[in-house]
């Protein structure tokens, strides 16, 4: 007897693979899940992975995903692969890239840089490091690490 | 290129530039002390917006400016300006950029100076922001070093205090950085320099970070001393447990070498006892003269005056 759970194929929209084992949670809020009447979402949390022990896959039916979305999930999962499917097959596949510049999606850290006050900009960050994840703020230049950037998603 | 920019961080200046705007000051400070008139920036008006307490910073940008024949423009407390009415600094900028030739601003958040030049169409300098940088202040502190020692390089350097909120300790360590030194950073636990500074200057220049000053007093060239801030502490009795640790005396100070000098941004509180000031090793007044003469050159170079 096959025991083994499979998440069903999608006709069209994204699939979001290598995802780190409890991750999807975070990535479901990244894309707004409860924005989502239309779409089907399969997800699959702690499935047996050859690379990664074990990881996350999330389906989304008829949705692909916004260039700003991509750069949120790669701060989540670094080592995500991202396909678009159209028709049951996949057109497109890359893996997600930390970007070099972050602008507008994470709040600095430092409650008392200018980037928090009322005034007409965006936050702004560099990548600093990939491993570990570490950027700095442009404007009052504290670094953020990782874990302080989840918590500012 | 200093000339058109602006300057909201010490990196804003490179080396070269920063030896000739001593050269600069050498002969501002020489023309200043000999009662020559300089003219040189008749016409140019610099806006000042000082958001927050400054004696010493304000006072000596705009004798700076008045010296060099310029005039000067000022906003001296947010509540009289239009900031009191929710004006962004952003606007406020814009704003001050069509009436003036270059800004100064002062402000109590960390980046706003770098804001300011996002939105201004005329060279900002930075005066202080929040707990962030304060590049002029660097400059004379570095000019102070150069002019009391005769050079920066091979130097030993102690700073001592508060070097977890002290905004001239940043940027001076970012600044000392770019020279060969020794830095020793002597504070309490609690007060130690910030991790994200100390990363971007760890891989450049010699560093040992200590409690005890006694470790390194006795080879140290200069003592730069800041004050602990009040302002900075949410929490008094934390305030309360750190004031008064390292207070620099007379039977400190007979520690030190002979040709060494004492620092301090000034103002201070109690962290120098009065007593030094009459030791040779004392160049604090000796410092916070030598703000004049940079900041002409600082100006002069920015705005293209001979």
């Amino acid at each position: 007897m096959d025991t083994t759970l499979k998440i069903s194929k999608i006709k069209d929209g994204t699939v979001i693979d290598h995802v780190p084992g409890g991750m999807a949670f975070k990535v479901l809020s990244i894309l707004r899940v409860d924005d989502l009447n239309e779409n089907s979402i399969s997800i699959g949390v702690r499935v047996p992975s050859e690379q990664m022990g074990q990881k996350d896959v999330i389906k989304v039916e008829n949705r692909y995903l916004e260039r700003v979305e991509v750069d949120k999930i790669s701060f989540v999962a670094p080592e995500a692969t991202i396909s678009i499917v159209k028709n049951y097959n996949i057109s497109e596949k890359y893996k997600v890239r930390l970007p070099e510049k972050i602008i507008g999606f994470i709040r600095c850290i430092n409650p008392n840089c200018i980037s928090n006050a009322r005034e007409p900009v965006n936050s702004e960050f560099k990548l600093i490091s990939r491993m570990p994840i570490s950027i700095r703020c442009e404007y009052c230049e504290r670094s953020m690490s990782e874990r302080e950037i989840l918590q500012n998603l | 290129m200093l000339k058109g920019n602006s300057v909201v961080s010490i990196s804003d200046i490179g080396k070269d530039e920063m030896l000739e705007l001593f050269k600069l000051a050498d002969s501002y400070s020489r023309s200043v002390e000999q009662g020559q008139r300089i003219d040189s920036l008749h016409g140019s008006i610099m806006a000042t917006f000082f958001y927050e307490p400054s004696t010493r910073t304000r006072l000596s940008f705009e004798s700076a400016m008045h010296r060099l024949g310029g005039s000067v423009i000022s906003v001296s407390e947010a509540k009289s300006s239009s900031v009191a009415k929710g004006e962004t600094l952003a606007d406020t900028v814009r704003m001050a950029a069509s009436y003036s030739d270059i800004i100064v601003i002062r402000h109590p958040m960390d980046g706003a100076a770098k804001l300011a030049r996002k939105f201004s169409s005329k060279p900002i300098i930075n005066a202080g922001d929040g707990s962030g940088q304060h590049p002029t202040q660097t400059l004379l502190d570095l000019y102070t070093i150069r002019k009391e020692l005769s050079d920066i390089d091979g130097k030993e350097i102690t700073m001592l205090g508060d070097l977890r909120y002290g905004r001239t300790v940043h940027s001076l360590l970012l600044a000392l950085s770019e020279f060969d030194v020794k830095i020793n950073l002597v504070s309490p636990p609690l007060l130690r320099v910030p991790q994200h500074i100390l990363d971007q200057v760890q891989s450049m220049v010699k560093i040992r970070v200590t409690e005890n000053l006694n470790d390194v007093i006795s080879d140290s060239d200069v003592l730069y001393v800041t004050r602990i801030q009040k302002e900075r502490f949410t929490d008094e009795t934390e305030y309360n447990s750190v004031i008064g640790s390292y207070i620099v005396n007379s039977d400190i100070v007979s520690t030190m070498k002979k040709n060494s000098i004492v620092m301090h941004p000034l103002p201070r509180v109690n962290e120098i006892s009065p007593e030094v000031d009459a030791d040779p090793r004392a160049a604090y007044f000796r410092q916070a003269a030598n703000g004049i003469p940079v900041r002409m050159a600082l100006l002069s170079m920015i705005l293209g005056g001979k």
